[in-house]
């Protein structure tokens, strides 16, 4: 048996994201949910209705509002990508052809597929085969989508890039996700919430900050085992490390001593993601990544990736007087090198149409040994003020 | 053996029991999982015809009647030809003998239409599409595009499984005619233009001892091959995962040899079975 006494809920609106070990079983709770599979016990409710009591056709009816996106994309080897986008619009609707036309063109612009559009999926890269797996599994305006490891195979750019695509979707069309990833800890930052599967049942629903304090076996066991010490996209550590650095840190200061915090946001991205596309700004929050750590990690600072376009860094022997000091040396640097590195990696080799520009913030705090870390970030956070903007190249 | 021991099926067995029982017992099993197959696959076909009438499956319909039937149209051509004159030219050193040579023409035109050609026809497709339709569907089973259709709301069954039978049913009676014909004209080859038979003694011959039966037992025969190849060749790959003997590529390889073994045998067997019927 895989799953046993499962009982999870999923609410409307939000994502959702089962988390749990290879084999655990995940894939096949998913299974369970479209219908594919059916369990041996136990009934699964549709807005609060058993499925097994509704009529074919409610069933049908019900199904109609769910996608689904597989873990190996399934795609129609024999058909190109836009036969596969146009299929279900084809089979399930009476829509004309000029208007399946029109929205399968939509999507393939969207999903930035508009290149591979009429080549087999066995002529694409990974990503783009999970690209058009994606569009077809929104072609159809679905209120519920299912994503089965979405980001299977794929490097850390392209990884972080289809999460920022769902969650950017799921944003845009207010869509309910379900989705299965061992892609801890970026799954966080695009999670409302986490179900974590262990042991045949699900041993947690919260959110991803509640899950940091989940007291069980499968915090030691799954999650240390699936998160690195550093991210992979980054380069920086990850949270839970973080915070032991930190924790170590401060116990060996006296209490009077202070430290500092930075907070850096990549202000206005999402705007500016759907014109430069989703690998560039992964590429673009990669390279930030990477400066960030080399310009404090220089001076014995530590950094984080917070949220999506949130970074954190610790300057644990530095006053304020002195991190307003390095800061300004970093938006010096940052505004003679820096940005001149930001836009080589944001711009493609072609000549651009015009470029979109946006803000790099950053707000510093001043922490006791004792103080709660979240608390100093918060007020670093509300201290935050633009350093610098970041141009990247858009081909309309 | 020792007492009590359980056999892999369940069964228990004993010293005694086991060599007595053991036989009837697999002979049991085999007839009913072969029950449990046979109407499995009569349901399946059920499925299939009664999807072919729902809307938008025309197109899928000529797309396979294009695939199965008129691309099979050369080999189906070449096979009759060559059939046609080694028949002829069997006949005619058989019939010469007793003077009977007269004759080579019904004898021809006979043999292909109430057997010949119903049976090559339908083991020719078999070879040429059948098995190409096993591995397709096997293929899209195992990579789960099956599953994909149903998650987008499309019936497998509409969309696999009941062009392709319906296609079948409409593309064999007519290669079976291309086969008789050409056949016909591979007797007359080897008869006339090759061995020097008289022209109107051939065609005569052929006129006068073929009738409309002759050719209706033909289409019936070649309609009921038809539906048995194509439910077999569907049917193996559509359940392709649930074979027990392998998993993957090599199912789908197992099941498309399956798929072609179980249609041969099965048209040769129907064969007999038809015509017995049809002389009642």
């Amino acid at each position: 048996m895989v799953l046993q006494n499962v009982n999870l809920k999923i609410y409307e609106g939000q994502i959702t994201t089962i988390i749990g070990l290879s084999g655990s079983g995940k894939s096949v709770m998913l299974k369970h949910i479209i219908g594919l599979l059916q369990p041996d016990e136990g009934t699964i409710l549709f807005r609060g209705r058993p499925l097994k009591e509704m009529s074919k056709a409610e069933i049908a009816s019900s199904t109609h509002q769910i996608s689904y996106m597989f873990q190996g994309n399934a795609l129609f080897d024999s058909m190109t990508v836009y036969d596969n986008i146009a299929l279900p619009l084809r089979e399930t609707t009476n829509l004309s052809k000029a208007e399946i036309d029109r929205r399968v063109m939509a999507r393939i612009g969207q999903t930035e597929l508009n290149e591979a559009a009429h080549r087999y999926p066995s002529e694409l890269s990974g990503g783009m085969q999970k690209r058009a797996a994606l569009a077809r599994a929104l072609i159809t305006d679905p209120r519920i989508v299912l994503f089965d490891e979405p980001t299977t195979g794929q490097d850390p750019v392209r990884k972080n890039a289809i999460l920022s695509m769902i969650a950017q979707y799921q944003k845009k069309f207010n869509f309910t996700a379900v989705m299965v990833s061992h892609e801890i800890p970026d799954v966080y930052f695009i999670s409302n919430r986490i179900l974590a599967l262990y042991d045949k049942t699900i041993v947690f629903q919260g959110t991803p900050e509640e899950l940091s304090n989940f007291d069980h076996p499968f915090n030691d066991e799954v999650i240390r085992s699936l998160e690195g010490l550093q991210k992979e996209l980054t380069g920086l550590y990850s949270r839970r490390q973080f915070k032991i650095l930190h924790h170590t840190q401060m116990k060996s200061r006296k209490s009077g001593e202070s430290f500092c915090i930075a907070v850096f946001d990549l202000a206005d991205m999402n705007t500016v993601v759907p014109r430069i596309g989703y690998d560039k700004a992964q590429e673009t929050i990669h390279a930030m990544g990477l400066y960030i750590d080399r310009h404090f990690g220089a001076i014995g600072g530590f950094s984080t990736r917070r949220k999506a376009r949130e970074f954190v860094t610790v300057l644990p022997f530095s006053d304020i007087a002195e991190t307003e000091k390095i800061m300004n040396e970093f938006v010096e640097d940052l505004q003679e090198q820096g940005i001149h590195d930001f836009r080589l990696k944001a711009q493609d080799s072609d000549p651009a149409d015009h470029y979109v520009e946006f803000a790099i913030r950053v707000g510093i705090a001043e922490g006791k040994p004792d103080d709660d870390i979240d608390s100093v970030v918060e007020s670093a956070r509300s201290q935050q003020k633009e350093i610098g903007r970041l141009q990247c190249a858009v081909k309309e | 053996m020792a007492l009590n021991e359980k056999s892999q099926n369940g069964f228990e067995n004993n010293a005694d029991g086991t060599t007595l029982t053991r036989p009837f017992m697999l002979i049991g099993q085999r007839v009913i999982q072969g029950i449990h197959v046979l109407g499995s696959a009569t349901i399946f076909l059920m499925t299939a015809l009664w999807n072919t009438f729902r809307p938008k499956q025309f197109s899928k319909v000529i797309q396979q009647i294009y695939y199965i039937g008129a691309s099979s149209t050369t080999i189906i051509m070449l096979v009759s030809l060559f059939t046609g004159m080694v028949l002829g030219l069997q006949s005619y050193h058989a019939l010469i003998q007793f003077g009977a040579v007269g004759g080579l023409g019904a004898l021809v035109s006979l043999s292909l239409i109430r057997e010949l050609g119903p049976v090559l026809t339908a083991i020719m497709i078999t070879a040429r599409a059948g098995s190409a339709i096993t591995a397709e569907i096997g293929i899209q089973r195992i990579s789960e595009q099956i599953d994909a259709l149903q998650t987008m709301r499309i019936d497998p069954f509409r969309f696999l499984v009941s062009p392709r039978i319906t296609a079948s049913i409409i593309s064999y009676p007519l290669l079976t005619a291309v086969f008789d014909f050409i056949g016909i004209i591979g007797g007359y080859i080897t008869a006339v233009m090759l061995l020097g038979l008289n022209a109107g003694v051939y065609s005569h011959s052929i006129l006068r001892n073929v009738d409309l039966k002759d050719l209706t037992d033909g289409f019936i025969k070649s309609i009921v091959f038809a539906v048995i190849v194509a439910t077999v060749c569907c049917y193996q790959g559509y359940f392709v995962h649930m074979r027990t003997d392998s998993k993957g590529a090599k199912a789908v390889g197992l099941a498309t040899t399956s798929a072609v073994v179980i249609s041969c045998v099965l048209i040769l067997v129907s064969d007999y079975v038809v015509t017995s019927l049809l002389m009642v």
